[in-house]
């Protein structure tokens, strides 16, 4: 009995000691109790059975109390502590106490590719009345560990998010569902190979039509790294967890313009409130499907009603996802609706036939479509609407009876022409050659007209020339040290050099409008959607002021500009992220103008081109209604690239974080201008996660191009013959779609 | 090549009455100076960081054609003779603005020492260099400062494309190895140092000054 108490009372000193982690020394004379619990747990076989018994009574019912006041103060950045906290259960105790049996594949421990990423082989079973069933699903998920350096909090490299992708394929491969835990800060933000950018866009874009079910759990979701797996059919998330853009101290590091060391901690806390980042907030924006509960101050490693919980929640959100893809589904999806016990009333095969996955890829694209479409500020008139619907409408049924009727009938029947012209050539080739030699001989050789390719001239586009070429001055390079570059007279650099050193070829940064009409054909582009207007879904603290100031300043609504163009003749469909506006950040606005374009493209069967002027990531101020155009707008690329599209990219400037590790970096061919900048996180951020300084070129086009994340380096003078030409190359035959 | 102990000593005692450095501070082309941004005295800093990624310190705005540009400090010291009297006036190219007087560090007058007393093979092409596999293996056994090497004696690899060429010590008299300048396999460039050699006898003397120097300067 009494080696049991001593065990009761260290639960109980833990428990003290996480109670005054998450809510401070000072709560409720907590450090004061700690202090008399641990004089206890030392002096333990000094004291009687009779004190023993009482003392740990008492120090019970004193800490219910504490728990029970903390519960009803709890802040979101005390929800980030909790977290956080090594007394958090973690993906391996999940493992071991929600799955019945696990086998963890690529690597165990410390010896593995990547120990804060785990993926494992695991079985859930299902109780019916009597019987068992077991389910095989594939568990992918973040470690954090229990204090474990080597864990590095759960920040995912490359090579842990690539191994997250072979094992999505696996378990598509096995069809077996699979269950993603996310427990991350955010993704370890290296270049390395494969790099943090391009595995996260890799991983969204596998996810986006992965042919099995998924779900996902989110304890700790922290921007980018939380994405890598977080593309699901059904998004639970702990009801004392977190889910945001971007950690409350990196929120609060940009807020206070921080290039170096902490950000003050009110700040940090004011940021973690104003990002909206709890379970409950993201169930109200419609980012997750439901909270699971956890005790008062979070669930701990053994918390085992919670785990029993999280694993009917499991099964039945694996149950919802496939009983929508069944025909035959209502009266099980209503039980399953109305059942709160742990205890199923009927068993669900998770095997899905052909017709099935194809409903739930549907379902999915369908239900991250719709997410945060609430927060689209645009203006709303019926007949805005009507016109829009039956010019939507007219579009798809003009191009489906173009290239859904006729163009294969006619090719089906061109080919069937070429080839009975190959055939009868042959076996009139014996008699027509003599013929036609004597008759060339006579008449002389006639040469076949040959078939007109497009052809680009400098005197379509309209030379635009910017404002900055209007002083008469000179500037240096920024790179005259190193290569001797001489000053460089402004009218000549803004005018004829494009914004490019002619001794180095450094790029200068130009407006957006210069591209807009150096670019394009005369007259060709024409903008769309342009009253989608950036809003403050969150509300967010002094940030409608900086909005508004953007208006002004630039007349533009978003920092996404949608239009339709030519170059050379060619017909597509374009958006360019314009740096002027909020650093080309990307929100609810600009991701649906992305989607609405990008869907243009696809009714009218044209290339897509994304041009980036400058992005700094996804928007902060919009919280996870931002980050989820992450998801969103690469599930649109998917969608049009595999219905036979052509998406290119083009990076100028500055491209880092979200959209380029997702919907930009996922597309098949991407080209960077000189001196452009490429990359996940800068070396701030960098610095801080990983304590390592990074070169000054770490981010260079030339290293992103060595990596293999892009497939060339263009100058900016010759933009719009390598687009032509790139287009033509790419897109060959298949130009308007394969 | 033979090194008096008087010379080493002469040279040592040069370091300990003026251990600085001077650097003068030029135009780099013609201009109006609009703004000194340091005083007499002040310390500047040159560029630093791992990579010399951070600039330094900035010294002066020089302008022409309306284009300000910042003179930095490229090496740390303090700043003297400073001409103030140009201060908005027009200047020529390389005219002297300013001195940086740079103090030596421990390592920069061993540098010195090292570069005026021992007999040093340079690079003769920019390739990457390898010590002799017999002469790496006695370096490993003995150590600095015991190897011998005679007239002929192959002592480097200069590999550069896939092609290996061998480079012998030229000189006549008993040397010894000194000092290494290089990583094997690192690409060196044209006529930088390799190895640094010194005659025998001269040997406790260059380490008995290299010892003075280490007690009396600091090191950076």
């Amino acid at each position: 009995m009494k080696l049991e108490w001593h065990r009761k009372i260290k639960d109980l000193l833990d428990t003290a000691i996480y109670i005054k982690d998450i809510k401070g020394e000072d709560f409720l004379s907590i450090s004061s109790l700690i202090e008399d619990i641990s004089k206890v747990y030392e002096d333990f076989y000094q004291y009687d059975e009779k004190f023993i018994e009482n003392f740990i009574t008492q120090v019970e019912n004193r800490l219910k109390f504490i728990i029970d006041e903390g519960e009803k103060t709890l802040t979101p950045y005390e929800i980030v502590k909790i977290t956080r906290h090594p007394q958090r259960f973690t993906l391996q105790d999940i493992l071991e106490n929600v799955y019945d049996s696990y086998m963890e594949l690529g690597g165990e421990g410390e010896l593995n590719i990547d120990p804060a990423m785990v993926c494992a082989k695991a079985t859930i079973v299902r109780k019916v009345g009597n019987d068992l069933y077991f389910h095989q699903v594939m568990v992918i998920g973040h470690e954090k560990g229990h204090g474990e350096d080597f864990r590095q909090g759960g920040s995912a490299k490359p090579w842990g998010n690539e191994k997250a992708f072979r094992y999505m394929k696996m378990a598509e491969t096995e069809g077996i569902p699979i269950h993603f835990f996310i427990f991350t800060p955010g993704a370890y933000p290296i270049e390395d190979y494969p790099g943090s950018t391009q595995q996260i866009a890799r991983n969204l874009y596998c996810m986006a039509k992965l042919k099995v079910p998924t779900v996902a759990f989110i304890s700790e979701g922290g921007s980018g790294g939380a994405e890598a797996i977080g593309l699901a059919d059904k998004r639970l998330m702990a009801e004392k967890g977190y889910y945001s853009v971007i950690s409350p101290e990196g929120a609060a590091a940009i807020e206070a313009k921080l290039k170096e060391g902490r950000p003050p901690r009110e700040l940090v806390e004011k940021c973690a409130k104003a990002l909206k980042l709890t379970a409950k907030d993201n169930l109200e924006f419609g980012i997750i499907d439901k909270i699971i509960p956890e005790p008062p101050l979070g669930a701990r490693r053994k918390d085992y009603e919670f785990f029993r919980k999280l694993r009917f929640e499991l099964i039945k959100a694996t149950d919802e996802i496939i009983l929508q893809t069944r025909s035959l589904k209502f009266l099980r999806k209503y039980v399953l609706s109305k059942q709160d016990t742990e205890e199923f009333k009927f068993f669900v095969n998770w095997d899905l036939d052909e017709d099935e996955i194809e409903i739930l890829i549907e379902n999915r694209y369908k239900k991250y479509r719709k997410m945060s479409q609430w927060a689209v500020c645009e203006p709303k008139s019926v007949f805005k609407t009507f016109f829009d619907f039956g010019h939507t409408l007219s579009l798809k049924f003009k191009n489906e009876i173009k290239y859904r009727i006729l163009r294969p009938s006619h090719k089906t029947f061109k080919k069937f022409l070429d080839e009975l012209t190959s055939e009868s050539s042959l076996l009139l080739k014996p008699v027509s050659d003599p013929v036609k030699t004597v008759y060339n001989l006579i008449v002389g050789k006639k040469i076949k007209a040959k078939i007109p390719t497009p052809i680009l001239t400098e005197e379509e586009i309209t030379p635009y020339t910017s404002p900055l070429a209007l002083e008469d001055k000179t500037v240096t390079c920024p790179s005259a040290e190193k290569y001797g570059c001489p000053d460089i007279w402004v009218p000549d650099l803004y005018g004829e050099f494009c914004g490019v050193c002619p001794n180095c070829g450094y790029h200068f940064p130009l407006e957006y409008k210069w591209y807009l009409n150096n670019i394009f054909d005369k007259n060709s582009v024409k903008t769309f959607n342009d009253d989608i207007a950036s809003g403050n879904p969150l509300e967010y603290e002094g940030y409608a002021e900086k909005l508004k100031e953007a208006r002004e300043r630039t007349k533009l609504k978003s920092a996404l500009l949608s239009f339709e163009a030519k170059i050379g003749g060619i017909s597509l469909v374009a958006v360019m992220l314009i740096g002027d506006f909020r650093q080309g950040t990307v929100g609810v606005a600009e991701g649906e103008k992305f989607i609405r374009a990008i869907e243009l493209a696809k009714v009218t069967r044209r290339p897509f081109l994304a041009l980036v002027h400058t992005t700094g990531g996804i928007r902060i101020h919009e919280g996870t209604l931002g980050l989820t155009q992450m998801p969103r707008c690469t599930m649109a690329v998917r969608d049009y690239v595999d219905a036979g599209g052509l998406y290119i990219v083009v990076y100028d400037n500055n491209s880092y974080a979200g959209p380029v590790a997702s919907f930009l970096g996922s597309a098949p061919y991407q080209f960077a201008l000189k001196s452009t900048r490429l990359g996940f996180a800068g070396p701030r951020v960098i610095r801080e996660t990983t304590g390592q300084d990074v070169p000054p070129d770490y981010h260079s086009a030339e290293n992103a191009l060595k990596r293999g994340h892009i497939q060339g380096i263009w100058d900016r003078r010759e933009l719009r013959k390598k687009l032509f030409l790139a287009l033509l190359t790419m897109g060959g035959k298949n130009l308007y779609y394969r | 090549m033979k090194i008096e102990y008087q010379d080493l000593n002469l040279m040592l005692q040069k370091f300990r009455t003026n251990p600085y450095k001077i650097y003068p501070v030029l135009t780099p082309h013609t201009g109006y100076i609009r703004e000194f941004k340091v005083k007499e005295r002040d310390f500047v800093k040159g560029p630093s960081g791992k990579w010399l990624e951070k600039p330094g310190t900035p010294l002066f705005i020089l302008e022409r054609e309306r284009n300000q540009k910042v003179i930095r400090a490229k090496i740390s010291g303090e700043v003297q003779k400073l001409r103030i009297d140009l201060l908005n006036k027009f200047v020529e190219a390389e005219e002297i603005i300013l001195e940086i007087k740079h103090p030596l560090s421990q390592e920069e007058i061993v540098s010195e020492i090292l570069l005026s007393a021992l007999y040093i093979v340079k690079a003769p092409e920019t390739a990457r260099y390898t010590l002799s596999p017999s002469l790496a293996s006695k370096l490993e056994k003995q150590g600095i400062g015991k190897v011998k090497v005679k007239k002929g004696e192959e002592i480097l690899i200069m590999a550069f494309m896939k092609r290996e060429t061998p480079i012998y010590f030229p000189e006549e008299g008993d040397f010894v190895i000194y000092h290494v300048y290089f990583a094997p396999f690192q690409l060196v460039e044209r006529d930088q140092p390799l190895i640094g050699f010194c005659l025998e006898e001269n040997l406790p003397h260059l380490q008995k000054i290299i010892e003075r120097i280490k007690e009396e300067w600091p090191k950076s």
